[in-house]
């Protein structure tokens, strides 16, 4: 029998929905808004400065330059097609995995080049936890979901400890201690995502990034997670993708507000930053014409 | 298209339309019958023959199973023919043909799937070069045997071993094609998680990706297996004896097997040789479908729908 | 390490491991080199196959009774005669006979099956005749040979259609191959026809067609190159067919096309001639690599076809 293979378009590219075709076009894109580096954070975890991610060439988002708190809830919103994924998945080098994905400009990250020469993008997820928009357990026993980090990185210590901790900071273990050689596919969606939490925590990162988390779950799984971020602020740092404003304005101490900027057509959608700011700012107080129209339902 | 003249008249009455949705005319119906009717005569040809072979070849070989026919050696005589060294032979075949296909056939997979970068032209080459030795005549890898593992520059001569390769690579781009089906089918969110938690490339596949597809991976090998046991050809080349009165007894033992036996016995004039034909022809089929039956049960026991 | 110490910025505990040297990254490059090793080796199988093939073929054209333009056009071949004749025509000829019957036998069947299957049969049906079509091309083919020469032959066409034909005879082993093929016919031609979008199926009835004129007008032109695909894999596999055509057709290569005679194939030839004791370097050994260089081009020829239909029917649809 003769197969061939279907040219598969990269399986890591996110699925992300065809961007609102209601997005306002964009007269001049301003990027050196003063608004938009907020330089009142002292000790960044992560700085961009013009950072940029191109597909095979074709520009996704362009001059993005932030600073993420430590210690706090940094949002990302915008419509669908803006790049808030794309740059949260620069923060962990993410975007490795999709061959055709360039990144230009810099991360910084505690003042260190993320990509500079001679970083490993394994050694930098090890720091960096990552939960993303549908739970994605392993096929395996939840306690197995837990182990699976630690094990890879060769930390030393009681496994029964890591995996008991990691579940208790995320305030699943009262739920799972009985079943922990369950299989994780028997749980319900918001269990599964905050099992996908713990299993980040079990190594102990100091940022968590959230690509959406909460976009597959109901409501009351959604509020869980918002607790449970809230609790998880203290001890690490975190940076959350939503689609979802109200969720951003619940529970965010910063956000910023990307744009589809469509100067170049409707195929050459441009993600950019509008404005980034203190979340109660920028939901009412904001500077830019568009953030408001956004915040205020207007379009997106 | 349908061209019912109703409903392209230009002014229809109302009570012709409906009528006209009623009935579409008793021709346009019977032909639809027809035509189903043929249908069902072509696919059931196919079911037809091969009931009739199942219970020819049955009729004809089962009555000759007996403790005798599966512990006897061949023989000159009919009554004393038996089969034990060629199933022995065929289990020693098939040993050398899963050592040999499942890593390599397992490793071409994930190269293919999770390393190759399809834009350099090797990547690629080495793909449609798969496809085309899947669909090359099996008695063409007899030959390269022949030329290369019994002879040349192997020499192995004509022993197990040297029948082992040769049906290995007539199976490994059956086993490399089913592979890459089962790596594939592991949703990449897998790998995302894997990756993101600080695993390696080789560590998330070594401890999640590759045991997600173990399932679908068995089951190829198995399939492949199944493939490589009825396979006669390449082994008349590789000059496996048909007379052979004794088992194998290592690798570079000379050997028979189930197939190459039946073709030996189907090629007596003497009609009695064919009923023991008929009969091995069971004993192989029931192997194959003793084979199957395990893929089946791995595939439904083990498959996970993501 | 070195690397962030030398940064020696004041920051986070913990952050020179972050930009820690790339250790294990030899491992990861030793992995995916042994990977691309295994992958290189089917490379290196189709090199050894074109090499053993091309070195003994030039050696047979090397044998001073043989030459290229007799090779393919000499009506006779008796390569093991004490005068041999080297004209490859009546097996490439018994070849043609054969795979066209047994295309005659499986397009129609294999095609109708997969009409039926993708378009009409309940799923009841399609559960019961998908894993009876696996099961038939399970069967070795060996096996079939056994049913054409004992059962085919003798039974069907001698004694209940009554027609003239020797044990060994084209006829039975073509149809037989033909029977062999339809499963791989049919798996092919459903899988283009599933491809069909039913947005378009829905467009036809919309537009008042039965269900049969949206399965031949619609189905089927749209999964046209799947179906040739389906077609051109078929013949590959029929000319590259050994077991059935050794058996049942018989060994006589002849120019005649009568399948009612015995003919002898290609594969027919070298599974006859390349009984494992034939002695290397002989004029029948080098023949063998001759006839099988000239199958194996043949069936390369109609796999690159193959290929490239299936590769267009994936395209559109997928």
């Amino acid at each position: 029998m003769v197969k061939t293979v279907p040219e598969a378009e990269n399986p890591q590219i996110p699925a992300e929905p065809p961007a609102a075709p209601a997005a306002v076009s964009v007269p001049t894109p301003t990027v050196s808004h003063p608004e938009v580096v907020d330089n009142a954070i002292e000790r960044p975890v992560f700085e961009t400065r013009d950072l940029a991610v191109r597909y095979a060439g074709k520009p996704a988002v362009l001059g993005v330059s932030l600073k993420v708190p430590e210690k706090e809830i940094t949002a990302f919103i915008g419509p669908s097609g803006c790049g808030k994924s794309t740059i949260l998945r620069c923060l962990d080098r993410m975007n490795d995995l999709i061959p055709s994905a360039t990144v230009e400009g810099t991360v910084l990250y505690h003042g260190h080049d993320l990509y500079g020469p001679g970083v490993d993008p394994v050694q930098v997820r090890k720091r960096i936890g990552m939960v993303f928009q549908k739970p994605n357990p392993f096929p395996k026993s939840i306690y197995e979901n837990i182990a699976f980090g630690p094990r890879v990185l060769g930390l030393k210590g009681n496994m029964d400890e890591m995996v008991e901790t990691a579940l208790r900071r995320a305030s699943l273990w009262d739920d799972v201690k009985d079943r922990l050689k369950d299989n994780a596919f028997g749980m319900s969606g918001g269990q599964q995502q905050r099992l996908c939490i713990a299993r980040a925590l079990a190594t102990d990162p100091d940022v968590l990034l959230m690509d959406e988390p909460c976009s597959a779950l109901d409501p009351i799984s959604t509020g869980r997670i918002e607790d449970l971020m809230h609790e998880l602020k203290n001890s690490v740092s975190i940076v959350i993708v939503t689609h979802n404003m109200q969720q951003a304005a619940r529970v965010s101490d910063r956000t910023a507000f990307f744009i589809v900027d469509l100067d170049g057509g409707e195929d050459r959608r441009i993600g950019r930053l509008v404005e980034y700011g203190p979340t109660g700012r920028i939901f009412t107080n904001p500077h830019d014409t568009r953030t408001e129209e956004y915040v205020t339902g207007k379009f997106g | 298209m349908a061209f019912d003249p109703l409903l392209h008249r230009a002014s229809a009455p109302e009570e012709d339309v409906i009528a006209g949705l009623g009935s579409r005319g008793a021709g346009s119906l019977l032909r639809d019958r027809a035509f189903i009717l043929c249908l069902i005569l072509l696919t059931s040809v196919g079911l037809v023959v091969l009931g009739v072979l199942l219970v020819t070849t049955g009729s004809d070989g089962i009555p000759q199973i007996n403790a005798d026919f599966i512990n006897n050696f061949p023989s000159a005589f009919p009554e004393r023919a038996g089969i034990q060294s060629a199933i022995w032979g065929t289990l020693w075949l098939m040993g050398v043909v899963a050592v040999v296909i499942i890593p390599l056939g397992v490793a071409t997979a994930l190269y293919l799937e999770e390393y190759a970068d399809r834009s350099k032209w090797w990547n690629r080459a080495i793909e449609v070069n798969i496809q085309n030795l899947a669909a090359v005549p099996s008695i063409v890898y007899g030959i390269l045997g022949l030329a290369y593992i019994v002879r040349g520059p192997l020499s192995l001569g004509r022993t197990v071993i040297a029948g082992g390769l040769t049906l290995a690579l007539v199976v490994l781009p059956v086993v490399i094609i089913t592979s890459r089906e089962a790596i594939r089918a592991v949703p990449p969110s897998i790998k995302e998680g894997a990756l993101a938690l600080g695993a390696t490339h080789w560590q998330a596949i070594w401890r999640q990706i590759l045991p997600s597809s173990i399932p679908g991976i068995a089951t190829g090998v198995i399939l492949s297996l199944s493939r490589a046991i009825g396979e006669t050809a390449p082994l008349i080349l590789v000059g496996a004896a048909t007379f052979v009165a004794f088992n194998p007894t290592g690798l570079d033992s000379p050997f028979t097997a189930l197939p190459l036996q039946i073709f030996s016995w189907v090629s007596q004039p003497n009609s009695d040789f064919q009923a023991k034909a008929a009969a091995a022809i069971v004993v192989l089929l029931l192997i194959l479908v003793l084979l199957n039956a395990v893929a089946i049960w791995l595939r439904s026991r083990f498959q996970r729908r993501w | 390490m070195e690397a962030s110490s030398a940064a020696g910025r004041d920051t986070t505990p913990g952050i020179e491991e972050v930009l820690g040297v790339a250790r294990r990254h030899s491992g990861e490059k030793v992995i995916k080199a042994v990977l691309f090793l295994a992958a290189a080796t089917s490379v290196l199988i189709t090199l050894g196959i074109v090499l053993s093939l091309a070195g003994e073929t030039i050696q047979f054209f090397r044998d001073e009774a043989v030459t290229v333009g007799g090779f393919l056009t000499d009506a006779n071949w008796t390569p093991l005669f004490k005068d041999p004749e080297f004209g490859v025509r009546p097996l490439v000829q018994g070849t043609l006979v054969i795979t066209l019957i047994g295309m005659l036998v499986s397009v129609p069947l294999g095609i109708g099956t997969a009409i039926y299957l993708s378009e009409y049969a309940p799923r009841r049906v399609r559960a019961f005749v998908k894993p009876t079509l696996e099961l038939l091309a399970g069967v070795p083919t060996v096996v079939f040979g056994y049913f054409a020469l004992t059962f085919f032959t003798p039974t069907l066409l001698n004694n209940i259609l009554h027609l003239d034909v020797s044990v060994f005879n084209g006829l039975a082993g073509g149809i037989i191959v033909g029977v062999m093929i339809i499963p791989t016919v049919a798996s092919v031609a459903e899988d283009a026809m599933a491809a069909v979008p039913s947005s378009l199926r829905e467009g036809a009835y919309g537009l008042g067609a039965s269900k049969r004129q949206v399965s031949t007008r619609v189905v089927v032109p749209a999964a046209l190159s799947g179906i040739v695909a389906a077609i051109v894999l078929g013949a590959s596999r029929a000319v590259g067919e050994t077991m059935i055509v050794l058996i049942a057709a018989g060994q006589v290569p002849t120019t005649s096309v009568d399948p009612r005679n015995p003919m002898e194939t290609m594969t027919a030839f070298i599974g006859a001639t390349g009984k494992g004791d034939i002695p290397t370097g002989s004029t029948g050994y080098k023949a063998i690599f001759a006839v099988g260089f000239t199958l194996f081009i043949i069936t390369l020829l109609i796999n690159t076809v193959a290929i490239r239909f299936v590769r267009r029917f994936r395209q559109v649809y997928d």
